[in-house]
């Protein structure tokens, strides 16, 4: 195995940064929009109730079935493997922005709007930072649980380490084939944790002080 | 701001030439219905408050006061009626802009958690886009102005403070702005009585220093008597049942709905009206923190006083040893004794009882100004008043 890794160095850097990249962009869009639509939705509990809904839904949905679908539209290629990952990335942050704004005290937002704050700016600047722990854990489930899925999208040709394990599982038996399948998962797991540890330094440096627990 | 002036024209001013920066507030009409409702939460309120007057709202819960309250500051809309402050009629002014130019204090100060006190008090005159300098002076006076040093709290977060601190920084920032209005919404009704005592005389210490418009909603009606010029008695939608003075409806309620409100015991009432400063005050003799012990002790001794009271650096007094403690010591001890007894001049009788009671001291120390040393009250002092309403009452 330490030899088929060596031999591949450069190719398994590669697709490592090609994955890290992926997941890491589609986290970020993937958490403006499931911010956004907490944003829309959270003072309205119909709305709430049905973004909730949508989340646990959308969660079930099996990766290889969403990626099928969106073959049909979209062809192999980045493309359905970006926007079944920003798919995936989007609903623990939906889940958790919904939770983290209506967990934020209803008489510090009143009087923030008492004191003659606008509705962003007590948005922006009251509801968002107190909620901000609340998502950022979002993020990270979102983070670990696309870090997966992402090895997935390799099966309709997206780009990353989840190359390594498809072309590994469908020649089982033969040479190198379990290598480059535990090449591929090894990896992703390393990278899993190192992106987590990354976050939590993050959430370190922009929780603010008078919140941090 | 256009309009700190005051507006003397408006209604009876308290005392004559106190300094005021309030503006009246003019209800007519004001009417709230929530719809599925039948009967409207606030049902056509006429209701005038003089400028520089703290005016309290009591009444049972649910009975409109907090809603009539809120809609002072538009944070919620009138069905309909109008509102005056000062000569300007606000019910269709952007209610951002209103709310700006009128101090909001609501219970536990409703700080943000996530900024510090020194950010908390500058939130509105960063709104109002005053530069840096400016702000950091007001942020440092205001502190100053509510018993807190800028220096050690400016910085904190509010959950490093305790209750009545973070109250103290819901008032400094409610008037950061110098607003001419004050709303204060149940402000002091979560925190222990003896720290709600010391707010109470704080608010009346900086009320008398400012002279604001204040509205006060409170369901503890010896709050509003020692707070209030005057009280609003409220029924069932916001129907102004009795608006007067604390004395006059102690004296006169206008129906047996005020009286149940007020409750029985109306002679000990006396106390919760009569005030500190009212009654006369014995001068004691006082020593400087670190002064030599010999000096103090000679002056308490030629002025017949058995104890003396140590001033801090800032004429705060921080303690008051025995003449016989003091002879023991070399310089007047630095340390301060947190259990003195302190009532402020605005506090009532009632509450330097209490306060002696709490402290089992036979009397309280009483401060003024910046919590400056006023003089000593004597427990005596209170039986005598007490003596002297029951006399009036039997007579």
């Amino acid at each position: 195995m330490w030899e088929y890794v060596t031999e591949r160095a450069d190719l398994i850097a590669f697709q490592a940064v090609q994955h890290v990249s992926l997941v890491v962009q589609c986290v970020l869009l993937g958490s403006l929009i499931g911010v956004a639509l907490a944003v829309l939705v959270y003072r309205n509990p119909k709305a709430t109730a049905l973004a909730n809904g949508m989340s646990a839904v959308g969660l079930t949905i099996p990766a290889f079935a969403l990626l099928g679908i969106l073959l049909a539209p979209f062809g192999f290629g980045i493309t359905p493997a970006v926007l079944a990952v920003t798919f995936y990335a989007a609903l623990p942050v939906l889940r958790n922005a919904v939770v983290g704004l209506a967990g934020v005290d209803r008489a510090t937002v009143e009087s923030a709007r008492g004191i003659g704050m606008t509705r962003m700016a007590t948005l922006l600047r009251v509801e968002l930072p107190l909620a901000w722990p609340v998502i950022l854990a979002g993020v990270r489930v979102s983070t670990q649980m696309v870090m997966g899925i992402a090895a997935i999208a390799a099966y309709v040709l997206g780009p990353g380490l989840g190359g390594f394990i498809f072309s590994g599982l469908s020649r089982l038996g033969g040479a190198n084939a379990l290598n480059s399948a535990l090449t591929g998962t090894t990896a992703i797991v390393l990278l899993a944790l190192v992106l987590d540890l990354l976050l939590v330094l993050a959430g370190r440096l922009t929780t603010p002080r008078g919140i941090r627990v | 701001m256009s309009e700190t002036a005051p507006a003397p024209s408006a209604g009876p001013v308290a005392a004559g030439d106190r300094h005021i920066s309030g503006v009246p507030i003019r209800l007519d009409g004001v009417t709230k219905r929530y719809p599925g409702q039948e009967q409207p939460a606030v049902d056509d309120v006429t209701l005038e408050i003089a400028a520089g007057e703290t005016v309290m709202f009591v009444g049972p819960s649910g009975c409109g006061k907090t809603t009539l309250l809120k809609m002072l500051n538009r944070l919620i809309e009138p069905t309909s009626g109008r509102i005056h402050l000062g000569d300007e009629d606000v019910t269709d002014q952007d209610a951002d802009q209103l709310r700006r130019r009128i101090g909001y204090v609501i219970q536990a100060g409703g700080l943000f958690p996530h900024m510090t006190v020194g950010t908390n008090v500058g939130m509105v005159p960063r709104m109002l886009k005053w530069d840096k300098e400016r702000t950091a002076a007001r942020i440092d006076e205001l502190l100053d102005l509510v018993g807190l040093d800028p220096a050690v709290y400016r910085d904190r977060y509010p959950r490093e403070l305790s209750g009545g601190q973070q109250q103290r920084v819901g008032v400094a920032r409610a008037l950061a702005a110098d607003p001419p209005i004050l709303l204060m919404d149940e402000p002091f009704g979560a925190v222990d009585p003896i720290t709600r005592q010391r707010l109470q005389d704080e608010l009346l210490r900086i009320q008398e220093e400012l002279g604001k418009t204040i509205v006060f909603v409170t369901h503890d009606f010896d709050e509003a008597v020692k707070l209030g010029d005057k009280i609003v008695v409220f029924d069932v939608g916001a129907r102004v049942v009795q608006y007067d003075t604390p004395e006059r409806i102690l004296a006169e309620p206008a129906e047996d709905y005020v009286a149940d409100f007020v409750g029985a015991g109306a002679t000990l009432k006396q106390l919760t009206l009569t005030r500190v400063g009212d009654v006369d005050l014995v001068q004691v003799t006082t020593a400087v923190a670190g002064s030599p012990s010999a000096e103090a002790v000679a002056a308490a001794r030629a002025a017949g006083d058995d104890f003396v009271v140590v001033l801090d650096a800032r004429g705060r007094p921080i303690s008051w040893p025995t003449v016989a403690e003091l002879t023991r010591t070399a310089t007047v001890p630095q340390t301060v004794d947190e259990r003195l007894p302190v009532v402020g001049l605005r506090s009532t009788l009632n509450d330097a009882l209490d306060t002696m009671l709490a402290a089992s001291q036979g009397g309280v120390v009483v401060t003024g100004r910046r919590d400056g040393l006023a003089g000593v009250m004597a427990v005596e002092t209170v039986m005598a008043a007490i003596q002297r309403s029951r006399t009036e009452a039997a007579g």
